[in-house]
């Protein structure tokens, strides 16, 4: 008997940060009785960390912007596998997203004419390509993530969303239908487990870049959402696509944002050469965020890095003076300070391409419904599920995700699935209870953990999963490599699933929280792995020394991994535009 | 090596809290206090403590660290070590759930007294409400504040009062709703700050500008509110 209380929601959003909690307020506007159950008290999601800002054509800097440039940048630095039809519908609804959030008080950086601030971003030009650099980032100093986070919790809590901060969501219950139906979910604080049940379970579960030991991302990082919709027997799509972050504090991993090179700061090796030109001699240092890691770790392998190893490179800030630096960097002076000893006003900061995002995720279409594909490739939506944000892929960023473009993503379509799903509500929506089985089915893995008696310490098998994944799916891949380390996570498997849970208590027992997040991270891990093995072609973010060319020919598509038998198919690409003719896949330069 | 000292209780099997003492060995290196305590739960997984970006912006790792009240994942063993002791307590004044995790319950109820979003009732334009850079630089150092509590849970009159004194916290966040040219609702947020205990417990003592991770001045902040209060009764 799975004995355990019930509580009843409209809508239930698993993650409180961005996406989650756009969706919510959403909701929670339109009277549904919504909960957001999160990990964290909301505002220490890893959105708080988000510094240059929001990618939006709301014309503040330049009054002609289009968003349809802001889309063929995209397009283009997604290397062509975005679908068209979600980067139409986030460029062209992005200003709506953005003002809302301003009149919700979020305090934008100002103009001299009292509009939002934009800066110059990655990735980002005027007339599709041809019009040189765009300032198109909307930005509240270098902490727009955390404006933003703190603007929609403050909203939220106006609008009196139920939120179950410090509980943490095991495992999907579905019913007899295989509709999504809720979660079981457990509090930290108490230990107890509850079956949350709704008729819409949305994933805002963010990121999971722990997988990697180098990583800008938050310990909260681990995947739930996907090691979740995973052990379901749900696929996920493109997740191979790993982002690494050009500018990844050298030993801390900490972010220092794009924004600096958007506000003139610029890239150098041990010889001082501002080697970006020598790679991309339009956008140098503003190239998309794959080619500028892919040249740093060139210099690096080439014998030309800094430091006493010669394993990073310097980001050069200085020649900006002190009053630039103090207004429109203020958390990368400390940043720096802190983590790299480094003060920008004087010296360059040590920094290293660091794992930064997932631009895969569960598969979702505009409205953030959760997708499948059977065996003709055609989608079915899956009943009662859906996801927003980092942890789907709707997929908006395909290969390679520009800066700026994850909240803009994380506001838009949390919005998008919050709108879908009120009118889903008011339509009605009816869904088969689950059963006892149904609920006990979602509980196995935490009974499992429960009743542990030897295994291996959690935080030991973590750093060894990290360090496979770093080793052999890093910046650049290579077939046999990656073998070898598909190898290693499969031995990984046993000795994962058997960790160790020494402490059983109820109260606050965040070893129990730790081993299940690492069972997540493996489950992300190996998708990734098998994933990237799989695609025999390097595009955006995934650079292979074996297929060093780009194969429209077999892969101008997702990739989607199923689970229940680790196999990697493929899903057409979007290209049915409401508004124009599709962007035709092109030689990707800058 | 280090000795540390660490506050244990976990009311499922201690009938009191007491110190438990480790010996770290730090390699010479001066790492964070969050890297020390990350280490030390490897040792015993027991160890409880909250942490999530471990950059100093989450605001989760607040704790009394050497006497100080600050985030453990920025603290330095340079700026928190005393005769090779470094002591780690939970933030005091609050219920503590176990180790160093407190009950911040009282903590954010007072924030949510201060009303802590926009109101502005106006219509609002199809672009952005506009805000000169005047206006926009009356927030700095108003905005920045990250919930972490540290400075509510190194004051004395929230000790006292934690249920009717706002705290150093709320109140700069209820300022920094005061001195939003884009709020409308001045007078009513001035109203239910109207009381002997709402913000005129503040004594200005200053302990929370000086541990204040984000390096804001609540103490200035609940200066204007008084300012304000004191303008709207004469």
């Amino acid at each position: 008997m799975a004995n355990i209380r019930t509580m009843t929601f409209d809508a239930v959003i698993v993650g409180g940060g961005g996406s989650g909690m756009r969706a919510a307020l959403q909701l929670s506007q339109s009277g549904y009785k919504t909960a957001v159950i999160t990990k964290v008290f909301p505002t220490r999601s890893h959105t708080v960390s988000a510094q240059g800002g929001i990618t939006c054509a709301i014309a503040s800097d330049d009054p002609n912007d289009k968003w349809q440039w802001h889309m063929y940048d995209t397009v283009k630095g997604a290397d062509f596998i975005g679908d068209q039809e979600a980067i139409e519908y986030m460029c062209q609804t992005g200003p709506e997203a953005i003002f809302e959030l301003e009149h919700m008080g979020l305090p934008f950086s100002r103009t001299e004419e009292g509009r939002i601030y934009q800066r110059p971003f990655g990735g980002q030009s005027k007339d599709f390509g041809k019009g040189g650099q765009a300032a198109r980032t909307c930005a509240a100093a270098d902490r727009t993530g955390h404006a933003l986070l703190h603007t929609l919790y403050q909203g939220n809590l106006k609008n009196e969303t139920t939120f179950l901060n410090e509980w943490f969501a095991v495992d999907i219950v579905k019913n007899s239908d295989n509709a999504v139906v809720g979660v079981v979910a457990l509090n930290i604080e108490t230990g107890e487990t509850v079956y949350v049940k709704s008729k819409a379970t949305v994933f805002a579960t963010g990121g999971a870049g722990r997988i990697y030991a180098s990583t800008t991302n938050a310990h909260i990082c681990t995947g739930d959402g996907i090691g979740m919709t995973l052990r379901a027997g749900f696929p996920v799509q493109d997740i191979e696509m790993w982002q690494f972050h050009p500018t990844g504090i050298h030993g801390a991993g900490t972010l220092v944002t794009e924004g600096c090179r958007g506000e003139g700061g610029y890239l150098v090796n041990k010889d001082g050469e501002r080697f970006m030109e020598r790679y991309a001699p339009n956008a140098k240092d503003l190239a998309g965020r794959d080619v500028v890691a892919r040249s740093m770790v060139l210099e690096i392998l080439e014998g030309r890095g800094c430091g006493p190893d010669g394993d990073h490179v310097y980001l050069k800030l200085d020649h900006l003076g002190e009053e630039t630096l103090n207004a429109k960097l203020p958390g990368i002076l400390e940043l720096s300070r802190t983590f790299a000893h480094a003060d920008p006003v004087k010296e360059p900061i040590p920094v290293v391409p660091t794992c930064h995002y997932m631009m895969g995720g569960i598969p979702t279409n505009v409205n953030g419904q959760a997708l499948t594909v059977d065996d003709d490739g055609n989608d079915h939506v899956i009943e009662g599920f859906y996801a927003c944000g980092e942890a789907a892929c709707v997929s908006v960023h395909g290969a390679n995700r520009l800066g700026g473009n994850s909240l803009l993503d994380l506001v838009v379509f949390g919005r998008a699935s919050g709108m879908f799903i009120e009118q889903q509500l008011r339509e009605g929506i009816d869904l088969k209870d689950a059963s006892e089985a149904d609920i006990e089915a979602a509980m196995v893995g935490l009974n499992q953990l429960n009743d542990s008696t030897g295994g291996e310490n959690a935080s030991v098998l973590r750093a060894e999963l990290q360090t496979i994944m770093q080793n052999y799916f890093g910046v650049f891949r290579r077939g046999d490599f990656m073998q070898e380390g598909i190898a290693k996570l499969a031995a990984l498997r046993p000795r994962i699933k058997n960790v160790a849970l020494g402490d059983k208590s109820n109260a606050f027992n965040t070893s129990r929280i730790e081993a299940l997040e690492l069972q997540n991270l493996f489950e992300v891990a190996e998708a990734t792995a098998i994933t990237a093995e799989a695609r025999t072609e390097s595009r955006g973010a995934h650079a292979r020394e074996d297929f060093q060319e780009r194969d429209d020919v077999n892969w101008l598509c997702h990739s989607v991994f199923f689970p229940s038998d680790k196999r990697v198919g493929k899903r057409s690409v979007n290209f049915k535009l409401k508004t124009r003719e599709a962007f035709e896949p092109s030689i990707r330069t800058y | 090596m280090l000795n540390v000292s660490i506050y244990r209780y976990n009311p499922e099997v201690d009938s009191e809290p007491y110190m438990q003492d480790f010996e770290f060995d730090t390699q010479g290196k001066d790492i964070m206090v969050l890297d020390v305590l990350e280490k030390l739960k490897i040792q015993d997984p027991t160890l409880v403590f909250r942490r999530s970006c471990r950059e100093g912006v989450c605001g989760s790792d607040g704790m009394n660290i050497s006497g100080k009240n600050g985030l453990a994942c920025v603290t330095p063993l340079s700026e928190a070590v005393k005769k090779n002791n470094l002591v780690i307590r939970p933030l005091p004044g609050l219920p503590v759930i176990r180790d160093l995790v407190i009950d911040m319950s009282q903590f954010y109820a007072q924030y949510e007294k201060i009303q802590p979003y926009m109101i502005n009732n106006t219509p609002a334009p199809a672009i952005e409400r506009l805000q000169s850079q005047e206006e926009r630089a009356k927030l700095d150092g108003l905005y920045e504040c990250i919930l972490c509590a540290c400075c509510s849970t190194a004051c004395p009159s929230f000790w006292w009062n934690p249920d009717k004194f706002i705290g150093p916290s709320g109140l700069l966040q209820a300022y920094r709703f005061l001195a939003d040219s884009r709020d409308t609702a001045t007078e009513a947020r001035l109203a239910n700050l109207d009381d002997p205990f709402s913000v005129f417990r503040c004594h200005g003592i200053m302990n929370c500008v000086q541990v204040c991770p984000k390096g804001l001045n609540p103490t200035k902040a609940i200066g204007h509110i008084r300012d304000m209060l004191i303008r709207t009764a004469t």
